[in-house]
């Protein structure tokens, strides 16, 4: 009898957990949904070309999304270009090299760089991060480098190189602490055979450690692309809100999720609205088959490294 | 491993040797590039806690300026009058923040305890996903999800729609981090439960959550901070207003729209309330962060001593 009655408040313990956790499986579902609901009047109007179509025009109600798809996809690379590196060498400092107080602290000064709000990293952006560009970084490119058409142009400082400045700091984090533990799961003995060779400690890091990490590191990376996709509110203060594609960093440009960011509240037309939801729609796409496909490799990492 | 050991390098740590090798300028290379690529490794991670230290500083050296009673007991004032704060955005943002964490809550910390101690399950697999992937959702696109959930049918920008938005951005924040809570606590304590005669969901709520109550809360602590900080899923859900809050139902003021709205203006006075504002979110989350850090160390250690 006793027993009976445990399991019927088991059962129903679990029944509770699941019927409230259940609301999260079908958030994500209603997300896709209402997103679908949302840009249905756009999709039907502009279909595919949507996405190749450079022409904005909230007046005369057409839209294409070409220049925001130009402007996500070169900040976020351009930001992983700075990142992916950066993150590697930290991680490998991290693991390889810093004595455990010192590692422990940078650390968790690395970690706190993820926890600092967006809009903060705008606000700093513009009043430190873009005069210090436009006054010194950008005269110095375009004046050594000013033949490639990437660093021609007036400095604005505000512009494509500041937004991905400051996101390649913004997926930094992310980047080195899924680089940390692919590193801590390279098996020790893996190094001591490398140094047992006669390697340095760089050679070793080389062989034993790099080598076979390879696929966490772009698991890694795919991951910090997903973060860089989607950011929104320091990008939005820094990139310049312009809708034009342009080939010089310097110029201001647009991403998806900042033309939703700056025209969402004040859109007009029902049409404004359904086309900023099909932009929506699409990042929410491009970002759930990333973090997805990030998940799987590093899933598979973990899973291999318990075994 | 497959490596192709003979590949690395022309210094090549490992290639054949030849007559006429000059082994102490080979050495010489060797130890040299080692000493650079470590001190390089060094640099970068100065360059890269670099920014933390310059955005520490200019927020704080540029916000304590603008810092009194006023910025959290009055109104913005128009552009042209000195004085003024920020205290509509306060209260709009504790609102916002309370009301999110009262949805967010249960559904995070439940779906963090089904996570921990039912993992093997098939739906606690699904679930994971899930949360993993809800997680990766931008922001901005939970402000559309909330656009279309709220704000349409009700006609209206709202406080209410703001504080689902940020619930859903709480919920796989807490999940995980009540999970990775849960996981710490031994099994050898719940079999002790069981084996006491209790039912299992005593077990896990009265010994297995209750025990691990101060992690479960810090974990609510890091959620909340973050989701005082998100200003894109506000900006046309909860919108932003001028005013005192009044009602779920209207527009309401947050410190995350305020600061970007202030941000953009060319007012040095309202630039300086920007600064504070940032300053106060950035505190926030700094106790928040610290203390989580504290809890972990303190548990890390105590578990060594035994």
């Amino acid at each position: 009898m006793r027993n009976r009655a445990a399991n019927l408040g088991d059962r129903r313990f679990q029944r509770t957990l699941m019927a409230l956790s259940g609301s999260v499986v079908s958030v994500l579902g209603l997300i896709a949904v209402y997103l679908v609901k949302l840009s249905w009047p756009a999709i039907r109007e502009f279909g595919l070309p949507f996405f190749w179509s450079t022409d904005w025009d909230p007046v005369k109600d057409h839209f294409g999304a070409g220049a925001f798809i130009f402007g996500t996809v070169t900040s976020s690379f351009l930001a992983l270009l700075i990142a992916v590196p950066l993150s590697i060498s930290v991680a490998l400092f991290l693991t390889e090299l810093a004595p455990r107080k010192i590692a422990a602290l940078v650390a968790f000064m690395v970690e706190m760089l993820a926890a600092i709000p967006s809009v903060v990293y705008g606000l700093w952006g513009i009043f430190f991060l873009a005069p210090l560009l436009r006054l010194h970084v950008q005269p110095f490119l375009s004046r050594h480098f000013g033949w490639v058409f990437l660093f021609q142009g007036p400095p604005y400082g505000i512009g494509m190189f500041a937004a991905a400045l400051i996101l390649a700091i913004m997926v930094t984090p992310t980047i080195t602490a899924i680089c940390r533990e692919v590193f801590r799961a390279v098996p020790e003995t893996q190094r001591e055979a490398a140094l047992g060779l006669g390697a340095t400690k760089w050679e070793t890091i080389q062989l034993a450690v790099v080598k076979s990490s390879w696929s966490g590191i772009f698991g890694a990376s795919i991951l910090g692309l997903g973060r860089a996709l989607g950011e929104t509110m320091a990008v939005t203060m820094l990139i310049g809100n312009r809708n034009e594609i342009s080939a010089s960093l310097f110029a201001p440009g647009q991403t998806m999720a900042s033309v939703i960011a700056n025209e969402y509240a004040e859109a007009e037309s029902s049409t404004h609205i359904a086309a900023l939801a099909y932009v929506g729609l699409a990042l929410f796409i491009v970002s759930f088959v990333t973090n997805f496909i990030a998940r799987r490799i590093v899933l598979r990492l973990q899973g291999g490294a318990s075994r | 491993m497959k490596t192709e050991l003979g590949n690395l390098g022309n210094d090549g740590l490992l290639r054949p040797l030849k007559q006429g090798d000059n082994f102490s300028r080979l050495d010489f290379r060797r130890t040299v590039k080692n000493r650079v690529m470590l001190g390089l490794l060094g640099l970068a991670s100065l360059v890269a806690i670099l920014p933390l230290l310059f955005i520490l500083y200019y927020v704080i050296h540029r916000g304590i300026a603008g810092l009194s009673i006023r910025f959290f007991t009055q109104l913005p004032k128009p552009v042209g009058e000195t004085g003024g704060g920020l205290g509509n955005a306060v209260l709009g943002t504790l609102i916002l923040v309370g009301l999110g964490s009262i949805i967010g809550v249960p559904v995070g910390v439940a779906s963090g305890v089904y996570l921990a101690e039912y993992r093997r399950s098939k739906y606690a697999n699904v679930l994971r996903s899930a949360v993993e992937l809800l997680a990766g959702v931008p922001s901005i696109i939970l402000g559309i999800f909330a656009y279309a959930l709220i704000v349409v049918p009700m006609k209206g920008f709202s406080a209410l729609a703001g504080s689902i938005a940020l619930a859903v951005i709480l919920i796989p924040t807490v999940a995980k981090t009540t999970e990775e809570v849960l996981k710490l606590v031994p099994d050898h304590i719940r079999e002790a439960g069981l084996a006491l005669g209790l039912p299992r969901w005593k077990v896990i709520l009265r010994i297995v959550v209750y025990g691990s109550r101060s992690g479960i809360l810090t974990g609510v602590m890091l959620g909340v901070a973050r989701i005082s900080g998100e200003s894109a899923p506000l900006l046309f859900t909860a919108l932003n207003s001028q005013y005192w809050p009044h009602g779920l139902l209207n527009p309401i003021s947050s410190l995350p729209v305020q600061i970007y709205t202030y941000a953009i203006s060319p007012f040095d006075e309202w630039t300086q309330l920007a600064w504070t504002g940032s300053m106060v979110l950035v505190l926030f989350v700094l106790v928040a962060n610290l203390s989580m850090r504290a809890l972990i160390y303190q548990k890390g250690s105590g578990g060594k001593t035994k």
